[in-house]
């Protein structure tokens, strides 16, 4: 049978199942812009091991990781003139003279108990030096995706001097359907779309998607009762549990940094929306702000004594910040324009980013929190639900292309940019997972 | 709804073709049970099932359940009063009556932010019909943000029908 023909097939045997599979959006990543000088690589196709390695091409998942930061430019495979597998079967000079810095290569072979193990080198052609990665991966089959995710943090560590954030996840909420009749999933992916789980389906709403500090569970909202109510669920078992319905609102969750408490908004059957802290093993409450407006997307500084949100106290939204100890009153943070909303702190604690309205766009914006300088960082019409990367260089966020929903990632130097589109129906609030150990 | 289902069919296979030959999503292991007792995993068991919404009355400005509001705002505009004041009266002449309010905004801006939003309104309703003397008891809200839009698009003409409160009779 020929590939195509065994495409059909596979094709057919997917419709066939059409009653157990959902319709499903499963992203592409398209990269849009880079940085203007990026550093050249060469990332030769790894040793595999056939059929173990179930055709997964390890050395394709690190350059297209790589290109995604915007960072390098890889090498085309066809120009390549032979396939060093090991760093000492790199002749230096010709790659160097092909233009490259830096030149991968890498194995994967099968060891006893039916696991891969990947190993790769990292070669700087420009001084012909051998830079150590420092580790061989060994994982199932099922996970070299992953290890090939692990080879690009490598790569990408020793090079830029920052780790590498393609072996994490993200979650995002996916919809299909014309309103009022309308399908929602929320699916969680690998950082580069690929590898996407639906982990729960409803047909009324799912929002706000909050990942817990170890990576483990997910924080939403769901309407499935016809009102809000807070769910936390664990992401590989799917076993869930309802944390929060109170009368009226229960939105918003944010998990605090040492995993023990959600930070969310309930609103009461008054509709006053305020933010709360609940603890999770001893459903204790604690109120965090009162005030007559909106206070709500609240989002923890990275040592969980701060938690800023947005509110509209002063006429427009607006984001203020509290310590958890309540010992001083809520303080403005932003002052640029009169719209900024759903802050997220950076992991170093040291920018916000945010919903901002610039010039009649809500665009995501980057706020130094020391000067209280605003930065621009994307540039559609109707950007949305910013989401820092764990290792800080990145934002994904969510904007909207030819009417749907698609989510993009910017660096967090506005230079460098990627779209991940779905295949079908629309895609929104995106969440960037912590680092898995 | 027969057509609706053939069409849903049709839809559905259209965005699998698409889609191919992608892999299609892994699904992961079957739910395992759920402390508070609400249904775990990742299909709903009761999607559709719809036991609480009634028809409600529908004489004269009673057939009226959508309530829309201007931009940014929550203040129930001349035009809809006399569609309340209905609803008001109705409600008081009928005290084991309940209905929820459905509060939804336009889809600009933050979506926990415009959940505020929507609630706003849905209290402006709530009030107003308090106002009018409906008991307490007889009233619910909800806020559904920008999740549940009534028109799809961008533009002036969605978003006025996206800002709304609607007044759903529950039996």
């Amino acid at each position: 049978m020929s590939v195509r023909m065994k495409k059909l097939a596979s094709c057919l045997l997917v419709l066939a199942s059409l009653a157990a599979a959902p319709a499903f959006a499963q992203l592409k990543l398209t990269i849009t812009s880079g940085v203007t000088d990026p550093i050249p690589i060469a990332v030769v196709p790894f040793a595999r091991a056939v059929p173990a390695d179930g055709g997964i091409d390890v050395a394709a998942i690190v350059q297209r990781d790589l290109e995604s930061s915007g960072r390098f430019k890889a090498m085309a495979r066809t120009d390549m003139i032979n396939t060093p597998t090991t760093a000492a079967e790199v002749e230096a000079a010709a790659w160097k003279q092909m233009r490259n810095d830096y030149v991968v290569v890498g194995r994967v072979s099968a060891v006893p108990g039916g696991q891969l193990a990947v190993e790769a080198e990292l070669v700087n052609v420009l001084n012909g030096q051998m830079l150590p990665l420092n580790k061989r991966w060994t994982v199932v089959p099922a996970n070299l995706r992953n290890a090939a995710h692990r080879v690009a943090d490598a790569v990408y560590e020793r090079i830029i001097g920052q780790r590498g954030a393609f072996a994490t996840r993200i979650a995002y909420v996916s919809v299909d359907g014309q309103p009022p009749k309308q399908r929602y999933q929320l699916i969680v992916a690998d950082a580069d779309g690929e590898n996407p789980h639906v982990i729960l389906e409803r047909d009324r709403p799912l929002m706000s998607p909050a990942w817990s500090p170890d990576g483990k569970m997910l924080a939403y909202v769901s309407f499935e009762s016809k009102t809000s109510a807070v769910y936390v669920q664990d992401v590989a078992t799917t076993q869930r549990s309802r944390v929060s319905a109170r009368a009226g609102i229960n939105g918003a969750p944010t998990w605090s940094p040492d995993g023990r408490k959600l930070a969310l908004t309930l609103g009461g059957s008054g509709g006053n929306l305020d933010v709360y802290l609940l603890d999770l093993a001893t459903q204790q409450l604690k109120r965090l702000t009162d005030d007559p407006g909106i206070d709500t997307e609240a989002s923890f500084s990275p040592d969980g004594a701060t938690v800023y949100f947005t509110s509209d106290r002063s006429g427009s939204p607006q984001v203020y910040r509290v310590p958890v100890t309540l010992a001083e009153r809520p303080k403005r943070v932003t002052f640029t324009g009169t719209y900024n909303a759903r802050p997220r702190v950076s992991p170093d604690g040291k920018q916000l980013a945010v919903l901002t309205l610039d010039g009649g766009s809500y665009r995501i914006g980057l706020q130094d929190l020391a000067s209280g300088t605003m930065t621009v960082l994307s540039k559609g019409q109707q950007d949305e639900s910013p989401s820092f990367a764990p290792n800080g260089a990145m934002v994904i966020l969510a904007g909207r292309q030819g009417g749907r929903g698609v989510l993009q990632t910017v660096s967090i130097d506005g230079q460098t940019s990627a779209r991940l589109n779905a295949d079908a129906g629309e895609v929104r609030e995106p969440v960037w997972g912590p680092f898995l150990p | 709804m027969k057509h609706f289902l053939s069409t849903a069919v049709v839809l559905a296979s259209l965005t699998l073709l698409a889609g191919c030959p992608s892999k299609p999503p892994t699904q992961p292991p079957p739910p395992a049970a759920d402390n508070t007792g609400s249904t775990a995993g990742v299909a709903d068991a009761n999607a559709n099932v719809d036991d609480t919404d009634a028809a409600g009355p529908s004489e004269g400005l009673l057939a009226n359940r959508i309530i829309y509001f201007d931009f940014d705002k929550a203040e129930i505009r001349a035009d809809s009063q006399s569609v309340v004041a209905a609803h008001a009266a109705y409600l008081s002449k009928h005290p084991a009556q309940k209905v929820r309010l459905e509060g939804h905004a336009d889809e600009r801006g933050s979506r926990e932010y415009n959940i505020g939003l929507g609630e706003r309104r849905g209290q402006a309703v709530r009030r107003a019909l308090l106002l009018q003397g409906v008991a307490e008891l007889q009233l619910s809200t909800v806020s559904y943000g920008e999740e549940r839009p009534a028109a799809a698009g961008s533009d002036e003409q969605a978003y006025a029908l996206n800002r709304r409160v609607e007044i759903v009779y529950l039996k």
